[in-house]
């Protein structure tokens, strides 16, 4: 479904962010990347929609090149790709609709979008999407009205109303408490299943990110250090990602969660 | 043993910019010193003496206004508000664009565009509202419609400058999710950056025609039309009581214009 070969990326004040990066999503698997602050996760994800722009390698999402299209392709390619945001990025002045129907900006003129005037059919789905991720009654509300958990709410209905083929999670719960976070999680991961929708979801929490993806990628300054199974990542492993620590706190943190 | 441990010593500043700091307030005595001298050189004291009375001669002179002068302010003080409105209608049609190309996260070109934008602001800002009249009074000829060329001159570069100060310091995060979804850089400047500086629109604009209706009040002074025209015809005749109603009628429109924008920039931020 989506391929990343060899992608590297070297920031203009010459910081090597991504090194040669390879990996594929087959259709329908939610995948977890996990590794330290710094290592690169935010600017992998990124590459593949091309808010960075990757120095060299390729990415496809099934079957079409990513990399490399001009700027009128690479905006209906990422109109096929939802995307998911740590501080929600809701435009905190529009409303919870206006925010949720964003997401057909893509498909829709400037006029049509200007006016706010969209097809029915979109803001049926809108609707539809505000009641699946239980915010019906809040369509007509600000966003900056909301609290942490409800904005992200919104921004995975704005990100679903693209009906997208790929999902990219930014740090979903990093301004959430856990509580919140555990329901989000839940939340991203049984629409995944409901969709047969791939995700990247970048996260720090390693806890969360055993619990509820089914495969994890750690990156360590730019690179792969490991990718596998949730049951597979152990002490060592941990300890090649994030460096030494005593690990053993974090089990009991799982059996106690 | 008998060695004593002397606590650290924290100092805010070291030795060097001590002495650094007593020069530079040096310098600035000195200098205050030195403009004294340039000031009182030309000054004739035998007038500055006589200052008092002078003043209160022409106060006697200034007062009771005439109150019956009212009747024949009234249009020309239509006049100045419409010289101001119009205007800032006019500097802010022309500021939305130049600030959009000012502004480095919006601009099509930071090499090409950016400059010229900047320079339209400089070039608008450096130039008062005054100097701008008595050109465009040579040019188009005096009346109303080189005041409100004027006034819009003025404010292109006010309301441009702090609108694209406004756009540079926008949540880029919110742009960036608008960008995500696949949207034009039409449809990105519509959702992701303008509700995030209509606040600072209205508020800028609402201050910017305040600052009209002050400016506007003297550009008769260059036959630029509204209340100035009567204010130089009344000095010209030496008619100090019709001057003094100018005056009172003039800060009660500034009085109700800054209270008026007070209240719309309450309202809206």
């Amino acid at each position: 479904m989506l391929d990343v070969s060899n992608i590297s990326k070297i920031y203009a004040a010459g910081d090597k962010a991504l090194d040669n990066v390879s990996f594929s999503v087959p259709a329908g698997q939610v995948v977890g990347l996990i590794g330290p602050s710094g290592a690169g996760k935010s600017t992998l994800i990124r590459c593949v929609n091309r808010l960075v722009e990757p120095t060299s390698g390729s990415i496809s999402l099934a079957g079409k090149t990513i990399t490399g299209l001009s700027s009128g392709e690479l905006r209906s390619v990422r109109r096929r790709i939802g995307m998911i945001f740590q501080e929600y990025a809701l435009v905190e002045r529009l409303t919870v609709m206006e925010n949720v129907l964003s997401g057909r900006l893509g498909y829709v003129s400037f006029w049509r979008s200007f006016t706010r005037r969209y097809p029915a059919a979109d803001v049926q789905q809108a609707f539809a999407l505000l009641d699946r991720v239980g915010l019906i009654d809040h369509a007509s509300k600000r966003a900056d009205a909301l609290s942490g958990g409800q904005r992200q709410r919104v921004g995975i209905a704005r990100a679903l109303e693209q009906n997208p083929e790929l999902l990219l999670i930014d740090e979903p719960t990093a301004s959430l408490d856990p509580k919140t976070s555990r329901q989000i999680m839940r939340l991203l991961i049984e629409i995944c299943r409901e969709r047969q929708l791939p995700a990247i979801i970048n996260i720090h929490d390693v806890v969360l990110a055993k619990q509820f993806t089914e495969r994890l990628i750690g990156l360590k300054a730019g690179r792969i250090v490991f990718d596998g199974a949730p049951t597979e990542l152990s002490e060592t492993v941990l300890t090649t990602i994030y460096g030494e620590e005593d690990w053993k706190t974090l089990d009991s943190d799982m059996e106690a969660a | 043993m008998s060695e004593t441990r002397h606590p650290p010593v924290w100092q805010h500043r070291t030795t060097g910019k001590r002495l650094l700091m007593w020069f530079g307030w040096l310098c600035l005595v000195a200098l205050c010193v030195l403009c004294w001298q340039i000031m009182t050189k030309d000054t004739i004291w035998a007038f500055v003496s006589d200052a008092p009375r002078q003043a209160a001669d022409l106060g006697s002179r200034m007062i009771p206004p005439r109150w019956s002068y009212l009747e024949r302010l009234w249009l020309p003080l239509w006049d100045t508000l419409n010289i101001a409105t119009l205007g800032t209608l006019l500097g802010i049609l022309f500021a939305i664009p130049v600030a959009f190309l000012a502004a480095s996260n919006t601009t099509p070109s930071r090499v090409l565009v950016r400059p010229i934008a900047l320079f339209i602001i400089v070039a608008s800002r450096s130039i008062n509202s005054l100097i701008w009249a008595l050109l465009l009074v040579s040019i188009i000829g005096p009346g109303l419609l080189a005041g409100i060329i004027a006034i819009g001159l003025r404010s292109i570069g006010f309301v441009a400058k702090l609108l694209y100060e406004a756009i540079e310091e926008t949540d880029i995060l919110q742009v960036e999710a608008v960008t995500a979804t696949g949207a034009s850089p039409a449809q990105v400047l519509n959702y992701g950056i303008v509700p995030q500086i209509l606040p600072a629109f209205y508020g800028i604009s609402v201050f910017r025609w305040d600052i009209n209706i002050r400016e506007s009040t003297i550009l008769g002074l260059v036959g630029a039309g509204g209340i100035g025209m009567q204010l130089q015809a009344s000095l010209n005749t030496l008619a100090w009581p019709q001057v003094t109603m100018i005056f009172i009628v003039i800060l009660a429109t500034v009085v109700v214009s800054e209270w008026v924008s007070a209240k719309v920039r309450h309202i809206i931020i």
